[in-house]
């Protein structure tokens, strides 16, 4: 809310220069964003009244005019259409210092312009720093006193103070609102506006019935017959408006906002003569139309409170008038409308619509509910002072039932000492909560029973009070300290491997982490995965971001090829991170770690060789992310196709029987598709079987020298080492140690189809040396169970 | 017997001429192998009468003994040379890089998360998580955020149906967290969050950290003590901090912290506050009995602050420039 300080300090007036007023209420909770200067620092500029203008004699668009100061007349050149005898405007004499349109201040001289002596200069609000206003000097009153400090004039030393406030200061949002603040912050006195009651001149009523009551318990209303609506609204108010942000409408239209600045209730105006019937407060139905003020059609909906008349809604309660029923400069019979609507009635409703006034941003947050009769009282004074007319008697509909209730809170001093850890005395605790307007009674020793005022609808238990205090005591003014608390230890599973460690394997294998959108482009996403259809954001912020992922890859692809578009040849990224895949009515959102590389398998280098990445490079990398754990040979290989993946080279990786995740090299016309440069491979493993490792186990050494046999295989290359892995580990005998490949062949000297293993295998046993029969025995079965199991030839 | 010291001299000229160990071995055997010169002239001292053989020996195995430390002299001088040689010619350029993987890095959002999570640890806070994907309950209505609350506004959900979402926080993890245990509840919720706004100083997704204590007599003094100290400790520094009131529906007291590092700006850095008795009471802990406080800290702004990113989008571009800056 912008407001102007001027008009708080007709209120009240602290000590304090704007600055201080300003950190104050700041840390008081009702946060400023923004001061502005009502004009710039110009000095020097009076009220001036233009004599007599005439035409230049050397210049079409110039004029010479005489103009006086109230002592004096000077002859002043103007190239404004508007400057004319008998207007008063802003006039900066001789030596007056106006800001230049560079930034930089420059003082007024005499000067002649096209022969013919100026001695000084009308302004326009521009020239001013007011406004930007360009469209001719400035138009004062025709009671403008002449000669009069222009910045006193027209209070031009005011600031315009934005505070930014929560949603649960509703009472704040008002002038009164925050002069009572600053009165508690600075403990001065506040001079609240009064309303006297206005006496009725005439007897006409309009009647209203309440069809909601619990939407709308109050409704108070004033016929006013015989204004004059073209009347023109006083300086004073336009002013004070337009710090406020509000643009002068019509007198009407500008004391119901004056009232809603000045007390907080929103207020509306109907033109009586375009009502119908009576007025009933009820819910609209279903597609019911209004044309609203602004010309918008909206169609409204059952939860959609209205205000409406014989002939259906005429307004939006608390958020909008309708057009039909609007007040214009030839209304002369006017029913005012000051109402209190419940805020659960109004919340979200305005947003429903795209709608958002001064009054729903009001009613959403809560109006004084006991405030209905001064505010029209207050607006009837004002109107009649500005369009006359005749005002009827107040008229009141109201269910007591469904107002608010007066709330008690009880506040014990124990708590409020618990709380702050800080033993606030007695009297501060009343004094606080009394200059906030609640009332106090101690009805037991340390206990008050404190009645919160109807404009606090934050108010409704006791740390609400405790906040009130330490708010208004000084959120820096109380104790500090650190918590004491017991100290279990906390667990600490030694076999789990954790995301840091994780995350620090493959910095080391030179990964970089990378952070990608959460929501990603549905077709993207449908590329990278058959099996599981996306859920959609219902409000996505674009087409880009818009469908949950149900893996890391697309995004991790997108950033390699943001990098690639930039001369990033070598890329290793990975990205730890929740996936989401619908699974029936639920949702299975899993922690991942995806990775993807491209290029080089070694830094560009001296040493270097341009040999590019391949699978058994990632393979590698990812081996060793399932080996921290201490559990890697739970992990097993298996090739399986992906749709986002080659199909002769992706795996899937399984640990008995759960798949882990995917490796693979990016499918080739997905690459393509994308414009990827070279091979890219990816890999996305589920972090919890990642991160379940093994206790290590203690097995006895053996002292006995163990016994290594090579061998190599010839079989089908379709033929997978697993499989000969497997088996020859089933028939080597107990002692095995391990199996180890080194080398694989295929070539010269070898079948078409066909392909050399060479295997080490090593046997050891505990207690004892092996003799040459053992080994030569198990060598022999297992040359001879993969000959039958896998029609593996010995290589000669 | 005269040719005994001629002998030595021809000796001594081989051992001085010889370029390699190997050529010294020749002169060795030579003169003093088993049938060399010298040896040999051992041989002939039994021509001699018993008189002459003493004295002759004693010269024989005196010029012996000389050739033999000539022999030791040149041969530790020939490997010294040829070490020399050796280390020259083996000398390196030690300023040529090494050879291998370079290091990569964390991301900067992780690395601040990371730090954050280390100083609470440090003090009995354990790290929770929790799903993104959220229902409306635990993102606001156990918070004390029901449907009509123009706090929601605040919020710029996105949504997939009326009751799913994306979390707005990470505080139904504290929900969660309160559901599944009882008091003293020490957590911090690290984690990815989501509002509908997306400029230059918002980003659709982002990254929180949020901590809870609760447990008897936590007051609001713990509370500014503790975000005191983390906030000097996390920026290594003596910033200024001050607590301001706010509002958050699920705390009150609410506050938001502001920090000014030296250069007279207050620059808000997280939100706070003392759990809101209504926020307990929904996860069916006494108010009365317990206290506790609850804060959150937005992870991008705080990396900006530390490491002077100017700009929020740079985060997710994910570009390797910018990421390895980190490193």
């Amino acid at each position: 809310m912008k407001f102007s300080e001027k008009w708080l300090r007709e209120l009240v007036n602290p000590e304090i220069d704007t600055q201080g007023l300003v950190d104050q209420i700041t840390m008081a909770g009702l946060e400023v964003d923004e001061i502005e200067s009502v004009a710039s620092d110009f000095s020097g500029v009076v009220v001036g009244e233009i004599l007599l203008a005439e035409q230049h004699p050397n210049a079409d668009k110039l004029q010479v005019c005489k103009v006086s100061d109230g002592n004096e007349e000077f002859q002043v050149v103007c190239g404004a259409p508007n400057a004319r005898a008998g207007l008063k405007t802003a006039f900066a004499k001789v030596g007056a210092v106006l800001p230049g349109p560079d930034g930089k201040d420059f003082k007024i001289k005499k000067a002649k312009l096209r022969q013919v002596e100026s001695l000084g200069m009308l302004c326009a609000e521009d020239e001013l720093g007011m406004s930007e206003d360009h469209g001719g000097i400035m138009e004062l009153a025709a009671d403008a006193p002449v000669g009069a400090c222009l910045r006193e004039y027209l209070d031009l030393n005011d600031k315009i103070i934005d505070v930014d406030l929560t949603p649960n200061r509703g009472d704040c949002l008002s002038i009164t609102g925050l002069a009572r603040e600053v009165g508690v912050l600075n403990k001065a006195p506040v001079s609240f506006i009064e309303a006297e009651a206005v006496a009725p001149a005439i007897d006409d009523t309009f009647e209203v019935v309440l069809e909601a009551p619990q939407a709308c318990p109050r409704y108070v209303g004033r016929v006013i017959r015989n204004v004059n609506v073209k009347a023109a609204t006083p300086r004073w108010m336009v002013d004070k408006l337009a710090r406020s942000g509000i643009r002068s409408i019509d007198p009407v239209v500008d004391v119901t906002n004056y009232v809603l600045l000045e007390l907080g209730q929103p207020m509306h105006a109907f033109d009586l003569n375009k009502l119908s019937g009576n007025i009933v407060v009820r819910m609209a139905q279903q597609e019911e139309p209004l044309t609203l003020l602004d010309g918008q059609e909206v169609k409204l909906n059952e939860d959609t409170l209205v205000i409406a008349d014989g002939s259906g809604p005429v307004a939006m309660a608390g958020i909008f008038g309708g057009e039909a029923t609007g007040v214009t400069t030839d209304s002369t019979d006017i029913f005012l409308e000051s109402a209190f609507f419940d805020p659960i009635a109004i919340a979200g409703r305005a947003r429903s619509f795209g709608l958002h006034t001064d009054s729903s941003h009001r009613f959403e947050r809560g109006v004084d509910w006991q405030l209905q009769r001064k505010a029209i009282e207050r607006a009837t004074a004002l109107l009649l002072d500005i369009v006359g007319g005749d005002a009827g008697p107040v008229t009141e509909a109201v269910s007591e039932a469904d107002l608010p209730s007066d709330r008690q809170v009880i506040l014990r001093h124990a708590k409020v000492n618990s709380l702050l850890a800080f033993e606030m005395p007695a009297e501060e605790i009343e004094e606080i909560l009394t200059r906030l307007g609640l009332q106090l009674e101690s009805t037991a020793a340390g206990v008050w029973t404190v009645s919160v005022p109807a404009y606090r609808f934050d108010i409704s238990i006791e740390v609400d009070l405790i906040e009130e205090l330490a708010r208004v005591y000084g959120y820096n003014n109380l104790p500090v300290r650190t918590p004491k608390a017991s100290m279990p230890l906390k667990p600490n599973q030694e076999s789990l491997v954790t995301v840091q460690q994780i995350r620090r394997n493959l910095i080391a294998q030179g990964y970089q982490e990378a952070i990608t959108y959460s929501f990603i482009e549905a077709g993207l996403q449908k590329k990278f995965d058959d099996q599981y259809e996306a859920v959609a954001l219902a409000n996505p912020i674009s087409a880009e971001m818009a469908v949950m992922r149900t893996s890391i890859w697309p995004g991790l692809v997108k950033a390699l090829q943001y990098n690639q578009n930039r001369q990033q040849s070598r890329i290793r990224l990975f990205e730890t991170g929740q996936r989401f895949l619908p699974n029936g009515e639920e949702m299975i959102q899993e922690n991942v770690i995806a990775g993807v590389v491209c290029g080089g398998r070694d830094p560009e280098g001296w040493t270097a060789g341009k040999t590019q990445v391949d699978f058994f490079d990632v393979k590698a990398h990812v081996e060793s992310l399932l080996a921290l754990g201490g559990a890697g040979d739970d992990f097993r290989f298996v090739a399986q196709k992906h749709v986002a993946l080659h199909p002769g080279q992706s795996a899937q990786i399984e640990r008995q029987g759960e798949v882990v995740g995917y490796i693979g090299a990016l499918h080739p016309s997905l690459q393509a598709d994308l414009g990827l440069n070279g091979n890219v491979y990816l890999f996305e493993l589920r972090l919890d079987l990642v991160q379940q490792g093994r206790l290590p186990r203690f097995s006895e050494l053996s002292k006995f020298p163990e016994s290594r046999r090579d061998l190599a295989v010839i079989v089908d290359e379709s033929q997978s080492f697993e499989a000969v892995r497997q088996c020859a580990a089933e028939h080597a005998g107990e002692f095995l140690n391990e199996v180890t490949l080194f080398d694989v062949y295929q070539g010269q000297g070898i079948e078409v189809g066909r392909k050399s293993l060479a295997l080490g295998l090593t046997w050891q046993h505990p207690s004892r040396t092996l003799n040459e029969e053992e080994i030569s025995g198990a060598i022999d079965s297992v040359i001879s169970a993969l000959g039958k199991e896998l029609g593996a030839t010995l290589r000669e | 017997m005269e040719n005994i010291e001629a002998l030595l001299a021809e000796g001594a000229a081989a051992v001085a001429a010889a370029q390699s160990t190997q050529d010294l071995d020749q002169v060795r055997v030579e003169y003093l192998g088993k049938k060399g010169l010298m040896t040999a002239l051992l041989k002939g001292l039994g021509k001699l009468s018993p008189e002459e053989r003493p004295q002759a020996g004693a010269k024989i195995n005196e010029a012996k003994q000389a050739l033999s430390e000539q022999i030791n002299a040149r041969k530790a001088a020939l490997e010294s040379a040829a070490l020399e040689a050796r280390l020259a010619a083996e000398t390196i350029d030690v300023t040529l890089p090494g050879r291998g993987q370079q290091l990569g890095g964390l991301h900067p959002v992780t690395k601040t998360m990371e730090r954050i999570e280390a100083f609470f640890s440090g003090i009995g806070y354990s790290v929770a998580e929790g799903p993104e994907i959220e229902d409306d309950y635990h993102n606001f209505e156990a918070l004390n955020i029901p449907s009509h609350h123009p706090a929601r506004a605040m919020h710029d959900t996105f949504y997939f149906n009326a009751h799913t979402l994306l979390r707005t926080h990470t505080s139904p993890v504290q929900i969660r967290t309160m559901e599944a245990e009882k008091p003293p509840v020490r957590i911090i919720c690290p984690g990815r969050v989501y509002r509908c706004d997306y400029d230059q100083t918002h980003s659709p997704m982002f990254h929180q950290v949020e901590g809870l204590i609760v447990d008897t007599d936590i007051s609001f003094a713990d509370l500014k003590g503790t975000l005191e100290q983390f906030l000097r400790e996390f920026f290594e520094e003596d910033v200024k901090v001050r607590f301001r009131p706010s509002y958050f529906p699920f705390t009150e007291p609410s506050i938001e912290v502001d920090i000014d590092r030296g250069n007279g700006k207050w620059l808000e850095v997280l939100g706070c506050g003392m759990v809101h008795p209504k926020v307990l009471e929904a996860v069916g802990i006494d108010p009365e009995e317990f206290t506790g406080f609850a804060f959150g800290m937005g992870v991008e702004r705080l990396a900006m602050l530390r490491y002077g990113v100017n700009d929020l989008r740079l985060f997710f571009e994910n570009d390797l420039r910018f990421l390895s800056q980190f490193n």
